[in-house]
């Protein structure tokens, strides 16, 4: 019996206090991640943004946790219950899960699968479903159409990125998302990191996961002059967090796979000695961050696209450059023979 | 197949815990708020008005050629993927039978775009 448990049960239980520790810090993350994103946005317009809660608005996050949870939760009339609250649920628990496999320091993943890379894959491409259920169970036309347009939208950026990623494989030759960091770990610092040898690949990774993730300029899905707040109108209390949350929790997982495909992972940007000491989780968060800021800043000064100009961008510009480059990248690799064996 | 668990257990574990997290936020106001539903409450939005007519209406055919599309390029990614970690080892043949299949594909996209299916105005 003893033993059964010290084989059985104790393994499972240290997975799930491993999961416990990622999942707080990464909704802490998240926390003050929506802090910086008002903080910035309201810099960029001269404003002061949230400065009440706590010092310089520290706490504000906690603050709007405690007041969803208060709050009436409303289920429309005509609503099909069931399906309009498992959509939030599904869309939170879709946008959680990729975490299990994404390495935030060398060993540090829940789990080190060799198919990391398409199971990320996999997940974010379900988490579409968590919208046009949202849309369709409310019963409602703002929430109807927004359902639609961001299914639309997100799958057709999907296949930009997929592009993208092939490239990035190619180079690396391996699925597990820890061997793609390493390969990226060399004498030159972050000069080796693919960002450089393929720097369009990773100007297009980045429109395209802010497409994605209906991040604006991009925002199309919830255009307040046309489409209220979206298919989130018919929402209130948690059940709109859990959106909100799913929302920016797949924000920073494309954050953290630009990281992982393009900026070398926990890598230090220098292979010398000040930098060797920091140790990788902390360049991990520094460079998600980064990449935060920059989807931040993007919201702040880019004006809103129009639906045609997104459909347009991501079929007609994004999936012919990228088709192309991963014909460029593949003869490259041949000629040179620096395709990995 | 223990191997395959192994690798696999922490990713359901893992599943099951964010999925506490979020049941027990959703469950959590339906516990503690106040509430006090009303029939003007609970109705569909829309700017002050009733709804004309039901919200599952007709919509635009595009959406369903998106999502067509959507199918063929997907699966051509997917199809990608085996090729491009093997690619090394597969050598020129590998090189050029995938460069066939891709050279097939854009002109199945080039048909696409004279059609104007990927047109939106």
């Amino acid at each position: 019996m003893i033993d059964f448990f010290w084989t059985q049960i104790f393994p499972i239980l240290i997975i799930v206090g491993q999961s416990l520790l990622l999942l707080s810090a990464l909704l802490i993350f998240i926390a003050y991640i929506l802090l910086a994103d008002r903080k910035i946005w309201a810099a960029v317009q001269m404003r002061r943004g949230p400065n009440v809660v706590g010092p310089f608005g520290l706490f504000q996050s906690f603050a709007d946790l405690l007041k969803f949870v208060l709050k009436e939760p409303i289920i429309p009339s005509g609503a099909n219950k069931g399906v309009f609250l498992l959509a939030p649920l599904v869309s939170c628990i879709l946008a959680l899960a990729a975490w299990a496999v994404i390495p935030v320091h060398p060993g540090w993943s829940i789990a080190d699968i060799n198919v990391g890379v398409l199971y990320i894959f996999a997940i974010s491409s379900l988490g579409v479903y968590g919208i046009i259920m949202g849309g369709w169970a409310s019963n409602s036309k703002y929430p109807f159409l927004s359902a639609l347009r961001s299914a639309a939208q997100m799958v057709s950026y999907e296949v930009s990125i997929g592009f993208v990623i092939i490239t990035v494989l190619m180079c690396v030759g391996s699925l597990n998302l820890t061997k793609i960091v390493e390969a990226q770990d060399g004498p030159l610092g972050m000069f080796q990191w693919y960002w450089l040898p393929l720097f369009p690949m990773f100007v297009i990774f980045y429109i395209s996961a802010l497409a994605e993730t209906n991040r604006p300029p991009f925002d199309l899905v919830e255009a307040e002059s046309e489409l209220v707040a979206g298919f989130m109108v018919e929402y209130s209390s948690t059940p709109y967090l859990l959106f909100m949350l799913g929302e920016y929790v797949a924000i920073v997982t494309m954050c953290a796979m630009a990281t992982i495909l393009f900026l070398g992972g926990w890598l230090p940007p220098f292979a010398v000695a000040p930098f060797t000491w920091v140790p990788g989780v902390v360049w991990f968060v520094l460079k998600v961050s980064f990449m935060f800021f920059l989807f931040a800043m993007a919201k702040a000064i880019v004006p809103r696209y129009r639906y045609d100009q997104l459909m347009r961008l991501g079929w007609k510009v994004f999936l012919p450059i990228t088709l192309f480059m991963v014909v460029v990248v593949a003869t490259v690799l041949q000629v040179t023979g620096w395709a990995p064996k | 197949m223990t191997a395959l668990i192994v690798d696999y257990l922490p990713i359901v574990v893992f599943l099951g815990v964010a999925a506490f997290i979020g049941l027990a936020l959703l469950i959590s106001p339906f516990v503690v708020a106040y509430s006090s539903p009303d029939p003007e409450k609970l109705s569909a939005y829309e700017c002050g008005f009733n709804a004309f007519d039901d919200a599952r209406m007709k919509f635009d055919v595009r959406f369903y050629l998106v999502a067509i599309l959507f199918i063929i390029f997907d699966l051509e990614v997917a199809f990608l993927f085996p090729w491009a970690i093997t690619f090394g080892k597969l050598g020129w043949f590998g090189f050029w039978s995938m460069m066939v299949f891709l050279g097939v594909l854009t002109v199945g996209y080039i048909y696409e775009w004279r059609k104007g299916a990927l047109e939106w105005d």
